[in-house]
């Protein structure tokens, strides 16, 4: 079997975001790009399949699709142990369009299963999963929070409300994965930072697809009002707060 | 042209959420000069489907096929794509929660339909049509443009007021041909909560952090959830730590939720935590450190012990409760 580890380049998580002049897109000066936090754990979790070798999982790739600025995310990847990697050279325009162009990757070259985060943490989607497989006309299991192998085929808990699921769909198929998919993101050893030096990163060239959304403008959330602080001494205060002005008790 | 709401039930009852999606379409229909048609999968009984219209649904079309019982998403965007299109719908509305999740981006390729997933407010703009959503994990809102014929979007949790707009809904019970073979999805074990308040569908939310100390300390929080009615979290630390259970977890990487009133204990409001609750209504910060980041993000704050507080919070309430 082979897995796909759909990766999306975002600012840390702690950054402070500003916009740039017009409010169109954020201000990049000094932000520290990483893998989204998502993508890092299903990379993880996917190594760990491959690990036991029982699983018959052949390799893990990455894929990308983003200017050739993203590099280093994508060799961030393949040094935490991911053995090749592929980059669709396009600005992602929108989820339709990446998505897209994902799926165009998984027909050329056939994956089993396919693995992407719930949320990129800059766009906010939760979308460009379960698109890649619509477009794939494929299988796809979202809220997923843990994967493992049961007689060579793989099974998914998925997270319903109140409670969660044991599931299986055939190959291929997308895995749409949140929290509890791998515990800590693994970390690049030395020595994977050197092997990635030389892992293959594909190249490849978008094919046309629209984008059917855009971004007009940012904006800042409504700052919120100072806080109104009350004498520890007297707690039952914030209760009266709470019922009268407030009124949400 | 309609405006096509898809609801959720909890056992054959609507769940807050489907009412608060009803107004929300009841919104954005009486914008685009249409009518609200909501659609209910499973089996809901006629009284209680009626409800929609309480909410602004003229219609409420009703499919209850045995092969919906799995959810396969595949399945299911079928379901909404078949019922879009008999409808003439132009504007499809999903909660942003699992089930949203899943079928939304399937639904979207399928009617090559742009999605404006979490959005929080009503468009902002019908041509260009542009919605409100949230973006950069709360640090930020984006007007973003849907350029295609039809729209799809995604309502953020708690984040639109229930309005009732009373209207004598019609209930159309409609059957789709589904093949037994068309269900990919086979599941194998179930683990069901019931009878618990989800957190999602709190209105009021109390939620430890590390300044609690230890696992033995959650009692007033726990009791005081309780006596409001509430659900309780936590931060990752704690569910981490096996303080708490990991279903409890809110930030980033666990529950987004946006209570009417969320109550953070000995939680110090990393962004990572905020992001997953700084869409609630008011924010209670109880910490000792007064330059905590939380109190950035609250609304009423206590700087002090949470140990002596709570006790004295949890009578305060007895008192009111009375
Ligand atoms: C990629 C990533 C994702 C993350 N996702 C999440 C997430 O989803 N959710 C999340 O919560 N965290 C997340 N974190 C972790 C986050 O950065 C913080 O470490 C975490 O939120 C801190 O938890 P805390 O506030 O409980 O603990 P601490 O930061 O240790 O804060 C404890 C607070 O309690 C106060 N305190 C101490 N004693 C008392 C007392 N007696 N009474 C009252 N107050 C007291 C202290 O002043 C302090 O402010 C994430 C981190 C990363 C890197
Ligand atoms: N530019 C991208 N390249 C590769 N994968 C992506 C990209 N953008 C998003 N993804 C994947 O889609 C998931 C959800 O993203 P989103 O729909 O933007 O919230 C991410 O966690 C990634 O797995």
């Amino acid at each position: 079997m082979k897995i796909l580890v759909c990766i999306s380049n975002v600012p840390d998580t702690t950054t402070k975001i500003r916009f740039a002049p017009g409010n169109t897109s954020i201000d990049i000066a000094g932000i520290q790009w990483v893998i989204n936090p998502w993508d890092e754990l299903s990379l993880t979790r996917a190594l760990e399949l491959k690990d036991d070798a029982a699983n018959g999982i052949k390799s893990v790739t990455v894929v990308h699709v983003g200017p050739a600025a993203s590099e280093p995310t994508i060799r961030k990847a393949l040094a935490i142990g991911a053995d090749d990697a592929v980059r669709v050279n396009a600005e992602p325009r929108d989820a339709y369009y990446t998505a897209a162009q994902i799926a165009e990757v998984v027909k050329k070259e056939q994956f089993d299963i396919i693995l992407c985060g719930i949320e990129s943490s800059d766009y906010n989607g939760s979308i460009v999963g379960g698109m890649v497989a619509e477009f794939l006309g494929v299988p796809s299991v979202s809220s997923v929070s843990g994967i493992k192998f049961e007689n060579g085929q793989p099974v998914m808990t998925r997270e319903i409300d109140g409670g969660k699921e044991t599931v299986t769909v055939p190959v291929p198929f997308v895995a749409i994965v949140q929290k509890g998919i791998a515990k800590e993101p693994r970390i690049a050893a030395m020595r994977g930072i050197m092997m990635a030096r030389s892992k293959p990163v594909k190249l490849v060239e978008p094919v046309a697809v629209e984008s059917l959304t855009q971004v007009l403008e940012y904006e800042k959330p409504a700052p919120r009002a100072a806080c109104k602080y009350i004498d520890s001494e007297n707690p039952a205060q914030l209760i009266g707060l709470l019922q009268n002005e407030a009124k949400v008790i | 042209m309609s405006v096509l709401v898809y609801t959720e039930n909890w056992d054959g009852k609507f769940k807050k959420l489907s009412f608060e999606l009803v107004s929300y379409a009841a919104g954005v229909a009486k914008m685009t000069g249409s009518s609200v048609t909501a659609l209910s999968v499973g089996r809901v009984e006629d009284a209680e489907l009626k409800k929609l219209g309480d909410y602004g649904a003229a219609k409420i079309v009703n499919v209850n096929n045995d092969q919906l019982a799995v959810f396969d998403s595949q399945v299911y965007a079928g379901v909404l794509a078949d019922i879009s299109a008999g409808k003439g719908s132009k504007i499809i509305i999903l909660a942003n929660n699992n089930t949203g999740k899943a079928i939304a981006p399937r639904l979207s390729v399928r009617l090559k339909a742009g999605v404006g997933s979490g959005v929080s407010r009503l468009p902002l703009n019908l041509n260009p049509f542009t919605v409100y959503k949230r973006s950069y994990s709360g640090n930020a809102f984006a007007h973003m443009e849907i350029n295609s014929d039809i729209k799809i979007l995604t309502l953020a949790q708690n984040s639109f007021d229930i309005a009732s707009t009373p209207n004598t809904a019609t209930i159309e019970n409609t059957f789709v041909t589904i093949e037994a073979s068309q269900v990919k999805t086979v599941v194998k074990n179930v683990e069901k909560q019931t009878g618990k308040m989800l957190l999602t569908d709190a209105d009021i939310v109390v939620s430890g952090g590390r300044g609690m100390k230890s696992p033995d300390n959650w009692g007033p929080i726990v009791e005081l959830a309780d006596l409001l009615g509430g659900a309780t979290a936590c931060s990752r630390p704690v569910s981490d730590e096996g303080w708490r259970p990991h279903t409890e977890h809110t930030g980033q990487t666990g529950k987004i939720i946006a209570p009417n009133l969320y109550i953070a204990v000995g939680i110090s409001g990393a962004t990572q935590h905020l992001a997953g609750i700084s869409s609630s209504k008011y924010i209670v910060a109880i910490n000792t450190d007064k330059d905590a980041p939380i109190f950035e993000a609250a609304q009423y704050g206590i700087v002090g012990d949470a140990l002596k507080v709570l006790p004295k919070l949890v009578e305060a309430v007895k008192e009111i409760k009375k």
